[in-house]
């Protein structure tokens, strides 16, 4: 079943075109990964998909009722603003302590409680963020960049989490990532984009053969892949794309 | 017995305590402090140009900001950084404020009470228009105060919500606005920032949630309020810097307190 489909999408921001006639949907508890070059429209196509940026042209679809969970590119949250993490979960609605609490403990993190937003780590905050998109069951994750910032075993940790979850609450996930090779093992399709889309397949997941264990270092438990684009043509990153 | 015209002074002294202690939050949240300074200094060509039209002060900086704050929305990162196009805007306001209010002199305008406020000398009629202002600055925030409180976080976290952070930060511009409307005549274009900012950041030091720290910030710049115009009228000192000058104390005081948030 296909809960968001894109038709021939594109994207302007004043004239310049960001994306140009995407066409691609997402299906029901599939795990989606947009790879691309700085530029490349990536984010863009996130906030098509949330529905926070209006497509120039094409259609967007979305099934009835469509709930989104969303997960913002890391957010610079300063001392000056007060908030613990419990009030940041009642971002924008106001939830239940119940809800609130429910949600931090799906992503292992109940000791986040009381603490300021401001003070937490990456991986602290991410998994905060993750809370607050998860409360009310989305059927959509969708994440800009979860994993910048933290590191491998971070990162690895993180997306084992996201495939939990996946599995738990049965939603699909569409997460952005600023790595155009190492991936998220557990995503049955990786998409990459630059103003369009280039190519798209599964990762390979190489994770037990050795030398790729050395690449990746250990403690990663398999949740890293590599995706290898199957387009060689090289792109510049400063004129719109037409081929 | 105190005099009726210190009970209005102190009436008009909360009134914009309410109000610059919610505003004051965002202002430090979102680094808006130049842009108050900036619509607080162009509020002399307002109360110029108000008088000068035969109306009130209050309508002409009103209108002042107004237009500097759509103005500024609208030319906004086009062809200059914002804080540009704030100091031209302002500091030509100003200028033009001065000569204006200085060719004024004497006749209908007082300097002093433009820059330092005239709190003393507000009426009951100014008190309304003062109360009905902070009222409406405190019901349009919270009214949004969500929206405001997720644009503040996040533009994307707040447009995935369908929450318009432009026009958000419009709402924040415009109340701003009214505020420094409503405070000029009671603490002086100079010191009208004073009371957006030190409050607030007074309040941070005690407060775990936006929520609590508005509050904390709107306390403190009652009690500010109060215990500078008591010791204003005990020792005749200035009114609008000796409560600017309580609030700075209590600051002060807050930094000595254990951080507990």
């Amino acid at each position: 079943m296909s809960l968001i489909t894109l038709q021939d999408v594109s994207v302007k921001y004043d004239a310049d075109p960001v994306l140009l006639n995407v066409n691609f949907s997402v299906n029901a508890g599939e795990i989606i990964t947009i790879v691309g070059p700085n530029g490349s429209g990536k984010s863009s196509l996130l906030h098509v998909l949330t529905g926070a940026l209006a497509q120039a042209g094409g259609d967007v679809i979305r099934s009835s009722g469509l709930k989104i969970g969303f997960v913002p590119q890391k957010l610079l949250v300063e001392n000056t603003f007060p908030m613990t993490v419990r009030r940041f979960l009642s971002l924008p609605a106001k939830v239940s302590d119940q809800a609130a609490k429910d949600a931090l403990d799906r992503v292992g993190s109940p000791e986040l409680w009381g603490r300021q937003v401001s003070e937490l780590s990456g991986g602290q905050f991410q998994r905060a963020m993750l809370a607050r998109a998860i409360i009310g069951r989305p059927d959509v994750l969708m994440l800009d960049e979860p994993t910048q910032g933290l590191d491998q075993p971070g990162s690895a940790a993180f997306y084992q989490l996201i495939a939990e979850l996946r599995d738990e609450i049965g939603c699909a996930v569409v997460m952005v990532s600023h790595d155009l090779h190492v991936v998220m093992s557990a995503s049955d399709r990786v998409i990459c984009l630059n103003g369009h889309i280039c190519c798209e397949g599964a990762p390979d997941v190489v994770s037990t053969a050795p030398e790729y264990r050395a690449l990746f270092g250990k403690g990663t438990k398999g949740a890293l892949a590599l995706y290898r684009h199957d387009h060689d043509h090289s792109h510049t990153h400063d004129h719109p794309h037409s081929h | 017995m105190l005099e009726e015209f210190i009970i209005r002074a102190t009436l008009a002294g909360l009134a914009v305590a309410l109000a610059t202690g919610v505003l004051g939050c965002f202002v430090i949240w979102r680094k808006m402090a130049y842009f108050g300074d900036a619509l607080s200094h162009a509020s002399i060509l307002g109360v110029a140009g108000g008088l000068a039209l035969g109306l009130s002060s209050f309508i002409g900086v009103l209108a002042i900001a107004v237009v500097i704050s759509i103005l500024l929305f609208v030319l906004d990162r086009r062809w200059y950084a914002t804080d540009t196009i704030l100091g031209v805007l302002s500091h030509s306001a100003l200028a033009f404020g001065l000569i204006a209010a200085n060719l004024m002199s004497g006749v209908r305008i007082s300097l002093e009470a433009l820059l330092f406020g005239d709190i003393l000398a507000v009426s009951w009629a100014d008190l309304w228009v003062i109360w009905g202002g902070a009222l409406a600055v405190v019901s349009v925030i919270s009214w949004r105060w969500s929206r405001l409180i997720a644009m503040t976080v996040g533009y994307d976290l707040a447009a995935s919500a369908g929450i318009n952070g432009r026009r958000e930060q419009l709402v924040l511009t415009l109340t701003l606005a009214l505020t420094i409307a409503i405070s000029v005549k009671v603490v002086g274009a100079l010191l009208v920032t004073a009371f957006l900012i030190i409050p607030a950041a007074t309040g941070r030091r005690l407060a775990s949630t936006p929520e609590s720290m508005a509050l904390a910030s709107v306390a403190v710049g009652a009690v500010s309020v109060i215990v500078g115009m008591a010791v204003s009228y005990e020792f005749d000192t200035l009114a609008g810097p000796t409560m600017v000058a309580s609030a700075a104390i209590l600051f002060a005081v807050a930094q000595v307190i254990p951080k507990r948030y």
